[in-house]
């Protein structure tokens, strides 16, 4: 009897009482939040710390402030060439890993992703234990004989990069394993049968049929790594301010929560437009993939 | 004819398996060529050797008299239309069709003169915007095909070209094709597991099996002087029974049902019939083997005498129309 009073729910009814829970979590804790965020910007900064409800837009003209356009230009400059390094590494362990045999291709993507199942607190504080002056790199070149001065490495912004790197590459890796693998190997031997070399084959053929690997691996880096605040108070030691580690000031020691609210829009506003930026292009090669598929 | 292509006594092994063994055959100057087997046979080894993408281990390949054994797949003037077709899905139908003359660096204007050359004579024209996924079977195979043919290569190979089509168009396509040899005077060298379809298309035909070459002939010969009980079995269909120790072959077309003016009459027992328009296929038991003989009747003599299922009829035969195996 109850099978013959679920069948009768209308397919529609039933996938929007499933979906209820999720939703409501998600409007609870992500759309009012930022629905609340989002209002405080408008605000204008009590005296003491406090807000004061009058309508202002001074928080978002604040922003184009060239101090803080300036750690804008420096997160997203650090941010992009993270992304730039990250996909380059990621694209080449993915296609290493997408021309294994088959059966090998699991334990290589364990691998791949298996720093990403300690804690991203440990994982940086790693680095400080390799990156600082008497670190393991340091020691390393003493073994070698090496005498000279301890590089400085850590407290730089190639140790910010390095960090963000490090903690996002699994995440290209994976985006890009996703459409090398399904790649049909035929492709490329069409594409050698025909005359191209093997450097052609790869800029005409499996490049631009793997783009939408690397717009999500990429998109994905540029958005963690822009409003990341860990990995450069802890690599950065502090010198090297970007956006998470102001908004972070703002809410937490500068008791401007205004500003940090205009700051955190900003963010989510360049988030959104990546983000819609790579669904575009996801959407483009869509029916290609599927031509694929049909063999 | 001038001998175009030679493959010399090549062998090809993938680990303990031995997939193409001491393979032998020449291929003549705009001949039309197929490579048949069933799979298994080594056939799609051979194919890939010609094209590069395989190296064999023994013997030599010689294209105008050139060892090419050793040349990578982009530098043989050999061209391999593949049996998924390999379109790239990316690009357009012209696109597909250029990119080979693009990767050879070839000035701008001439690509634009064959591509457009090669899309009238396969009937492309209209799809020269389309991606691979906006065409049909037919249309996609087309492409694939003026892709390899607009290198203008001195040999094409074609892996099942018609495998992917349903069975009217496959048949439209097999004549077609030989045209379209005709037309171009290219080397044609096709994979096929599709008896019927070789010996349709080929001036000649050889047959694969176990990695081993059986047989090398026009269709005809093949089909009338087949070298091994293999051959005859798989080239057409044959009946087979023992006698003193040895076995004959002899083809449905060749019995005669009513036994009228034969050397050899049986008896036998008709247990089913098939009805295929221009003929009826009997299956008739005798005591000569264990498998009922298949015998065609034409759909005139049927009239004349009408033949149902558990009639007993003679048939009969001439011995110099069997073949005789002691393999």
């Amino acid at each position: 009897m109850p099978a013959e009073v679920v069948r009768v729910i209308p397919q529609k009814t039933r996938s929007t009482v499933l979906m209820v829970p999720a939703l409501a979590w998600l409007t609870a804790l992500m759309v009012v939040p930022c629905g609340l965020i989002l209002a405080l910007a408008f605000f204008r900064r009590g005296i003491y710390g406090g807000i004061e409800y009058t309508f202002t837009l001074e928080n978002f003209a604040l922003l184009l402030d060239p101090l803080y356009a300036g750690i804008f230009l420096t997160s997203a400059r650090i941010a992009g060439l993270a992304t730039l390094i990250a996909v380059v590494v990621g694209y080449a362990a993915a296609y290493a890993i997408a021309a294994a045999p088959r059966n090998r291709q699991p334990i290589l993507l364990f691998f791949a992703i298996l720093p990403f199942w300690s804690n991203y607190l440990i994982r940086t504080y790693a680095w400080i234990v390799l990156l600082n002056r008497e670190g393991l790199i340091t020691q390393g070149l003493r073994l070698l004989g090496y005498e000279g001065e301890p590089p400085s490495m850590l407290y730089t912004e190639g140790a910010v990069i390095v960090g963000l790197v490090y903690n996002y590459l699994p995440f290209v890796i994976l985006a890009c394993y996703a459409p090398l693998s399904r790649l049909n190997p035929e492709l490329a031997e069409a594409s050698s049968d025909l005359g191209a070399s093997a450097f052609t084959t790869f800029r005409r053929v499996i490049l631009p049929m793997t783009i939408p690997g690397i717009a999500a691996g990429a998109v994905f880096v540029f958005v963690l790594s822009i409003g990341n605040f860990i990995t450069p108070a802890l690599l950065g030691g502090g010198r090297f301010q970007m956006i998470g580690n102001l908004v972070y000031a703002q809410f937490l020691t500068a008791n401007d929560w205004p500003f940090g609210a205009a700051l955190s829009m900003a963010l989510i506003a360049i988030m959104l437009g990546l983000l819609t930026l790579q669904a575009m292009v996801a959407e483009k090669t869509a029916g290609e993939t599927r031509e694929q598929s049909d063999g | 004819m001038s001998t175009l292509l030679s493959v010399d006594h090549v062998t090809k092994r993938f680990g303990a398996v031995t997939a193409v063994d001491a393979v032998s055959l020449d291929v003549k100057e705009n001949e039309f060529f197929a490579l048949l087997g069933p799979s298994g046979s080594g056939k799609t080894t051979v194919l890939r050797m010609l094209a590069g993408f395989e190296i064999p281990e023994e013997g030599r390949i010689l294209l105008d008299g050139k060892d090419i054994s050793r040349v990578p797949p982009n530098r043989r003037p050999v061209n391999l239309m593949f049996q998924s077709y390999a379109l790239f899905p990316h690009m357009t139908v012209a696109g597909n069709i250029a990119y080979g003359l693009e990767v050879e660096g070839l000035p701008r204007p001439e690509i634009t003169s064959r591509v457009g050359e090669i899309m009238e004579i396969t009937e492309l024209a209209p799809f020269a915007r389309r991606k691979p996924d906006q065409l049909s079977g037919g249309q996609r195979q087309r492409v694939a095909l003026a892709r390899a043919l607009v290198k203008r290569p001195r040999l094409l190979l074609l892996d099942e070209p018609l495998g992917a089509l349903d069975k009217k168009l496959r048949a439209a396509m097999q004549l077609e094709l030989k045209r379209l040899q005709h037309d171009v005077g290219i080397t044609f060298v096709i994979v096929t597991h599709d008896q019927e379809e070789a010996l349709v298309m080929a001036d000649r035909v050889a047959i694969l099996q176990d990695g081993r070459l059986v047989q090398c002939g026009t269709p005809h010969e093949v089909y009338e002087h087949p070298a091994n009980r293999f051959t005859a079995n798989f080239i057409g269909v044959m009946n087979f029974f023992d006698e003193n120790g040895r076995t004959v072959a002899i083809r449905p077309e060749r019995l005669r049902v009513f036994a009228e003016g034969t050397e050899r009459r049986i008896e036998g027992t008709v247990i089913a019939t098939a009805y295929h328009g221009l003929d009826l296929q009997l299956h008739v038991r005798t005591d000569l083997s264990s498998e009922p003989f298949v015998v065609r009747l034409t759909a005139e003599a049927a009239d004349r005498r009408p033949v149902a299922e558990g009639d007993t009829i003679p048939i009969g035969w001439n011995t110099s129309d069997t073949r005789i195996f002691t393999d």
